[in-house]
């Protein structure tokens, strides 16, 4: 039996229901070493729509040359069984990517900036400017299909290559230009977990000057053991010039805190979906997902990738 | 009424959970902002109200949901945090494999280099219990003892308090718990019956001017009783406090609690213990224990307890994690630029060498990204 938190007084401040956005087909799997045969991830995806996850990241359009544990992306994305109701995106880098994508029936798409330039130069192989330019193609081909489109921001606390990034560039640069090219949601991420709550927060100030929370999410990275502490404080409300600000309410997670981190060999990566749903359970927020059904998915993930689960929370309570 | 208006100061801030009656109360309304999921607090414009409104902004309803707010908003940290480091005892009393006392003493010297202010050495407890802690008198005795550093030992009763005596300590701890049921399977006494035992060591402890440390285990959950009342923690953590203890450290002995949790239980404690005295020992059983200090610190505790490399399993469910580490622990007060005075390089060293020795992996993420492999 999994462990069940003792549920607190809701928190003032606190949104009732938190949506998870489940990342760990995609952005766990990008990461691992071991490369998964479809029919499992398939399975595992299978898996993961049974446990009341909302948003799944299936897979990525990209080309298998630079990411080939996601080179079978047009069979998973058909092979996958669709259930009503759950949302199930996938990465397109550009146009091409797009297309298949839509090929392959995707429904929703998400489009990857950064906050650096080295990063995005080191990443997909262009400049911040460049990007924007194909972006905004696949976001303006999404809006004639009515597919909406997700757009990530990386390294929105820090950089491995340039350092600090300032909140003011991961507002100006970035962030406004997706929101107002038409992404539904910028999903806000500490690529390699370099974030503590005081730099989290001093973005999220900035970034919510321009952007209303409710089309926000922070994607952690647990590289330094700070994601939770760091979405804890996303969540929280604050008080600023006369003005009560609430927090987010989308967080991106991973199941088993699927994912290494490239930058720092030997470290972990995404926060676990578990251990999240823990905390926001313990905090009295509705979430929808089914804890024990989560920790089943990510025993069998880990068993298939041939690694023990990053979950703390399945540490300690999963008894399969 | 136009002109009343413009006299009344936009005061403040409006919580989207302010009840209406208070609302009404006050003569106040929320209106949200053009940028949505932020409101702000405005008078009632109609005269009848204004009056009351004028008064009402300064009452303590305001004031009070402000500091309601206040503790979730992020500008109330200490501007530094003492840690007490308790992977010498703790962390090893927690570790399968007895480690050799002079790898016990290099730990600590090695601690103590990277500037911890507080290192808990070791237990004068009896080694039929603790086996892993047998060689106390030998630690205590052949740790360099740097100045301005203490090195506090557990004493759970007054044979162990006058061993540590004997063995030059000059600090000592004592351990209380939230749950009856606990304190019978661990100390195998009621809590009452404990009260009396640490009564006793620390009215020696006060005759020979020795301060003297309390812990509370369970504050957030026990492994027998399940559900722990804050009204229980601030009951035994007052009563350790008025005994004589300098410091209460509350500890989340299985890692179940959570942020909401800990601010309602320090709540209660701190009813009764002045915050400055109380200090938070999280477990990261559930990965919960950074989330957990950094509301404890948004509470106003300044004292964290922490294990190097998060040392210590826990005994009450096999495979999972113990103690939180401290070099994550660190990390975070210094990304928040809290002091800590702490060497990090140091402390990442110390972590290193005990986990090699342990050959277990190191249970830091910051160490896990940090090493070079």
């Amino acid at each position: 039996m999994y462990v069940t938190p003792q549920e607190s007084d809701h928190l003032p401040g606190l949104p009732e229901y938190v949506k998870i956005v489940e990342v760990g087909p995609r952005d766990g799997l990008q990461n691992e070493t071991v490369i998964v045969p479809t029919d499992i991830k398939i399975e595992f995806i299978n898996q993961l729509s049974q446990t009341g996850l909302s948003v799944i990241e299936v897979t990525s359009f990209v080309s298998s040359k630079w990411v080939p544990q996601m080179a079978d992306h047009a069979e998973v994305m058909k092979g996958i069984h669709r259930y009503p109701g759950i949302r199930y995106p996938v990465l397109t880098p550009n146009l091409q990517g797009f297309h298949r994508a839509v090929a392959a029936g995707a429904t929703e798409i998400s489009v990857f900036g950064a906050a650096s330039e080295s990063f995005c130069k080191k990443n997909i192989n262009c400049s911040i400017e460049e990007s924007m330019g194909k972006f905004e193609d696949v976001i303006k081909s999404a809006r004639q299909m009515n597919i909406p489109a997700r757009g990530y921001v990386s390294c929105a606390l820090g950089c491995p290559y340039e350092g600090s990034i300032t909140p003011q560039k991961v507002t100006e640069q970035v962030s406004k230009r997706l929101y107002s090219m038409g992404c539904y949601e910028i999903s806000l991420g500490d690529t390699t977990g370099v974030g503590t709550p005081g730099s989290m927060k001093r973005m999220l100030e900035r970034v919510m000057k321009e952007i209303p929370p409710a089309a926000l999410a922070v994607h952690c990275h647990d590289t330094y053991g700070q994601a939770l502490a760091n979405i804890l404080t996303a969540l929280q409300p604050w008080v600023s010039w006369c003005v009560f600000q609430m927090g987010i309410t989308v967080v991106d997670s991973a199941v088993s805190g699927l994912g290494g981190c490239p930058y720092a060999k030997g470290a972990s990566g995404n926060v676990a979906t578990e251990d999240l749903i823990y905390m926001l359970n313990g905090l009295g927020l509705n979430t929808g997902v089914n804890l024990y059904k989560v920790m089943e998915a990510g025993d069998f993930i880990c068993k298939a990738v041939n690694k023990t689960t990053n979950s703390k929370v399945a540490q300690a309570s999963f008894k399969p | 009424m136009a002109g009343v208006r413009r006299v009344l100061p936009r005061r403040l801030v409006g919580l989207a959970s302010l009840r209406a009656a208070q609302c009404q109360t006050v003569g106040m309304r929320l209106r949200q902002t053009r940028s949505l999921n932020s409101f702000m607090l405005l008078p009632e414009t109609s005269s009848k109200h204004i009056g009351c409104a004028l008064k009402e902004i300064t009452t303590a309803v305001l004031k009070q949901k402000i500091a309601e707010v206040s503790t979730l908003s992020m500008g109330t940290f200490p501007k530094q945090v003492k840690i007490v480091e308790v992977g010498p005892r703790d962390g090893l009393q927690n570790e399968k494999n007895v480690v050799p006392t002079p790898v016990k003493i290099k730990l600590i010297d090695m601690l103590s280099e990277a500037g911890l202010p507080v290192i808990e050495a070791t237990s004068f407890v009896s080694p039929k219990w603790v086996p892993q802690m047998a060689d106390h008198t030998e630690v205590l005795k052949g740790i360099q003892k740097f100045p301005g550093i203490s090195y506090p030992v557990l004493t759970p009763n007054m044979k162990g308090f006058e061993a540590a005596v004997a063995a030059g300590a000059k600090e000592v701890s004592v351990f209380g718990a939230a749950s009856e049921l606990f304190s019978k399977k661990n100390i195998n006494c009621s809590i009452e019956e404990s009260f009396h035992r640490m009564g006793e060591v620390l009215q020696a402890a006060q005759a020979a001017g020795i301060p003297v440390r309390g812990y509370v285990s369970c504050v957030l959950g026990c492994p027998y009783e399940g559900k722990i009342s804050p009204a229980k923690v601030a009951e035994v953590a007052k009563k350790l406090y008025s005994m004589g203890c300098y410091e209460i450290s509350l500890g989340d002995t299985i890692g179940v609690g959570t942020p909401g949790l800990m601010k309602d239980m320090l709540s209660a404690v701190t009813r009764e213990v002045p915050v400055a005295a109380v200090a938070v020992h999280c477990h990261d059983t559930y990965g919960q224990a950074l989330a957990n200090t950094l509301m404890a610190l948004q509470m106003g505790v300044s004292v964290v307890d922490s294990s190097v490399a998060g040392l210590g399993g826990c005994p009450y469910a096999q495979g999972a994690s113990g103690n939180l580490a401290t070099e994550d622990l660190v990390y975070m007060l210094t990304g928040l630029g809290i002091h800590t005075g702490v060497n990090f390089q140091k402390l990442l060293e110390a972590g290193d060498f005990i986990c090699q020795v342990l050959n277990r992996k190191n249970g830091s993420k910051v160490a896990q990204a940090s090493c070079k492999l």
